[in-house]
């Protein structure tokens, strides 16, 4: 008993430290992705290539002035945040990363715990989420943040019809709620995948789920709720400092929480696309190898004069990493995670893509293309593939 | 730890149902409906009622308090005003309710020795599964006319809650 | 002791009903005379949950589910009603909604 808290509790520092810091530099990511795609070099002069710009932010955002407004209802204003912030922290607790590795020892499962209706658990937190922001717009006593409060927490409640009747979806091919299983039972190959195994491949509940996440986590093109542009930012507009930054956090936490789940309901969750004996080991360490290559080869000719001094390093430190990924005694959990990042990474970028694309939708465009497109269209899905699994088996 | 968990939750549900009664503006009350709801979420769990706890979350915290906190927004329902409080009717309801009380809980405590007792893992038959198969096979008939029953909510709800065309 | 007797619960599930009816008969605004139906509501489902562990058997969960299926039902309609009387009369206290009395 006593070895299992401490393993718990080890565990649970490991996953919120790299939560937290993922969080941290997936806004840097998203800034490069999205100046990338609109031909700028985006954040690039606080350390190498921008590195350090988040803790600039983190900084800013900390020291920034902490006004609480004369006129806003003092609890909840106060609630709001920690409420969203809770709620987006919560589902990584369900996540798995891995399969049973053995500690110095000790076995234990690469998840903090396993619940069995794990799925179940990640809907209710995503369900409770949306108090924070309601709760955030009333509180501000300011009809901009009041309309885009209620505007936000419409499109979201109304999103997660679509959501759940797409997590179903997969749940009739699996049979189980518990997290775990679920990925167990997609173990093999590529082809045993949900999105591609059983009687009716599950490529339209992998596009509806994506849909309905991007309006779950207020994402363009469902972002008409807090963009700058319109609603004078929304529900946040009273916000300031590390109130501000927690919602803008939950936001992230919130995509991280879909990515995983999408990962886990259709990707295969951590297992290589190939079994490890015809080589998929071997791919973290060309990926990393590779970019090691390019990093050393821009490094030699590049095209700003600091990047003479920086990308040497990166390249060598690319190398060093595919050269760790090699080591026998790292790739039991090793490779696991980084199969599972992979595919969390691929749905992220995704995200992050489609925003420096599309133009967002109109409030009522948005409405209607739930409630009469994308709602009968996952209820049409969930009936194909319930009609396909009774009848095939 | 059980009795721990019980005490802790089944006093934060206590505490926010007072405040549902007594809080004048119905936000507040709104708030601590939910957080009643989540604690006896918790309690739920403690029954070995899995899928009812996550249910209760997902339909009753996080829907339909959610209809009631979106209409309070738009109705923008100030605090109550005290007026015209009938007097007999306080003074004779309240020991009344404390005796309704008293009553039901002198009963419970008759009816159920201390032989029985909760703990974690004494129900395991609240997984999805049995709720499933109980719900589909025994129970098909409710399912059929609660879903029915649904559909002519939301038909009703859209139909008085719409604007009149002009 | 490390269990908790099932009397408990169901003194708990009577307390919370009858906080429920406390908040019924005394409040004024529609909006909490509802809220205080949800809790009798609420109350109810957990001593249908507690009979169910002491009877070992699932049926108890069936109820409670159903249950919170018909107060879904009954919520969205009711808050539809409270909408139109609203429209028609601006006020939410229901001592002002006595047109029809004598």
């Amino acid at each position: 008993m006593g070895s299992f808290i401490v393993i718990t509790l080890i565990k649970v520092v490991v996953v919120f430290a790299v939560m937290l810091t993922t969080l941290a530099y997936l806004q840097w990511v998203e800034r490069k992705v999205i100046a990338h795609i609109q031909v700028r070099p985006g954040p690039y002069r606080v350390g190498p290539h921008g590195l350090l710009q988040p803790v600039a932010d983190i900084i800013k955002l900390i020291t920034k002035e902490d006004l609480i407004p004369p006129y806003v209802n003092k609890p909840l204003y106060l609630a709001a945040p920690f409420i969203a912030m809770t709620m987006a922290l919560l589902p990584i607790v369900v996540i798995p990363f891995g399969p049973a590795i053995d500690v110095a020892g000790y076995r234990t499962w690469m998840q903090l715990t396993d619940l069995n209706i794990g799925v179940l658990f990640v809907l209710a937190v995503a369900s409770m989420g949306v108090y924070g922001i309601a709760l955030a717009g009333w509180s501000s006593n300011n009809k901009y943040a009041l309309l885009g409060g209620l505007r936000s927490s419409a499109q979201m409640i109304s999103y997660e019809l679509p959501l759940s009747l797409a997590i179903a979806a997969p749940l009739l091919i699996s049979n189980t709620l518990s997290l775990r299983e679920l990925v167990e039972r997609q173990q093999g190959s590529m082809l045993e995948w949900n999105i591609l195994h059983g009687p009716f491949p599950q490529v339209l509940s992998f596009l509806i789920f994506l849909i309905a996440g991007f309006a779950e986590t207020n994402r363009v093109p469902f972002d008409l709720p807090e963009a700058e542009n319109e609603l004078v930012a929304g529900f946040h507009v009273e916000y300031s400092s590390m109130k501000f930054a927690s919602f803008f956090m939950a936001e992230y936490a919130n995509m991280i929480t879909v990515s995983s789940m999408a990962t886990l309901l259709f990707l295969g969750g951590w297992v290589a696309p190939w079994p490890a004996r015809y080589g998929s080991s071997l791919v973290p360490v060309g990926i990393f190898a590779g970019a090691g290559v390019v990093a050393l080869y821009h490094g030699m000719h590049p095209g700003h004069r600091r990047d003479r001094r920086t990308l040497p390093v990166f390249g060598v430190v690319f190398l060093g990493i595919a050269a760790f990924f090699l080591l026998p005694m790292v790739q039991a959990w090793l490779l696991p995670s980084f199969w599972f990042c992979v595919k969390t990474g691929s749905v992220l970028f995704t995200f992050m893509w489609v925003r420096g694309t599309l133009p967002r939708f109109r409030y009522d465009q948005l409405m209607g293309f739930t409630w009469k497109f994308l709602f009968p269209i996952a209820v049409l899905n969930l009936l194909a593939t319930g009609f396909l699994v009774a009848w095939l088996g | 730890m059980v009795l721990a968990i019980f005490l802790i939750f089944a006093f934060i549900a206590v505490v926010c149902a007072i405040n549902v009664v007594v809080q004048t503006h119905p936000i507040s009350s709104a708030i601590s409906l939910v957080g009643v709801m989540v604690s006896l979420a918790v309690l739920y769990l403690q029954l070995g009622a899995e899928f009812i706890a996550a249910a209760q979350v997902i339909v009753y915290a996080g829907a339909i308090m959610v209809l009631f906190v979106f209409v309070i927004m738009l109705l923008n329902a100030g605090a109550e005003v005290k007026h015209g409080r009938s007097l007999t009717a306080q003074l004779l309801g309240a020991p009344l309710l404390v005796a309704l009380l008293g009553l039901l809980a002198y009963f419970v405590e008759r009816l159920y020795p201390r032989s029985a007792s909760v703990h974690f893992g004494g129900f395991t038959h609240g997984t999805p599964l049995d709720i499933g198969r109980a719900l589909f096979t025994t129970y098909l008939l409710p399912f059929e006319a609660t879903s029915i029953l649904i559909l002519i909510g939301i038909v009703g709800a859209i139909v008085l809650a719409r604007k009149e065309m002009d | 002791m490390t269990e908790v007797p099932i009397s408990w619960y169901l003194t708990l599930s009577a307390v919370l009903f009858v906080l429920g009816v406390a908040g019924f008969v005394f409040r004024r605004s529609v909006i909490t005379v509802f809220m205080s139906i949800e809790l009798m509501l609420n109350a109810v489902n957990l001593s249908f949950v507690t009979f169910s562990y002491q009877l070992k058997q699932v049926n108890g969960h069936l109820f409670a589910f159903f249950v919170m299926v018909v107060a879904a039902a009954e919520a969205a309609v009711g808050l539809a009603i409270i909408l139109t009387v609203f429209k028609n009369r601006e006020t939410l206290n229901i001592d002002d909604v006595d047109s029809m009395k004598n």
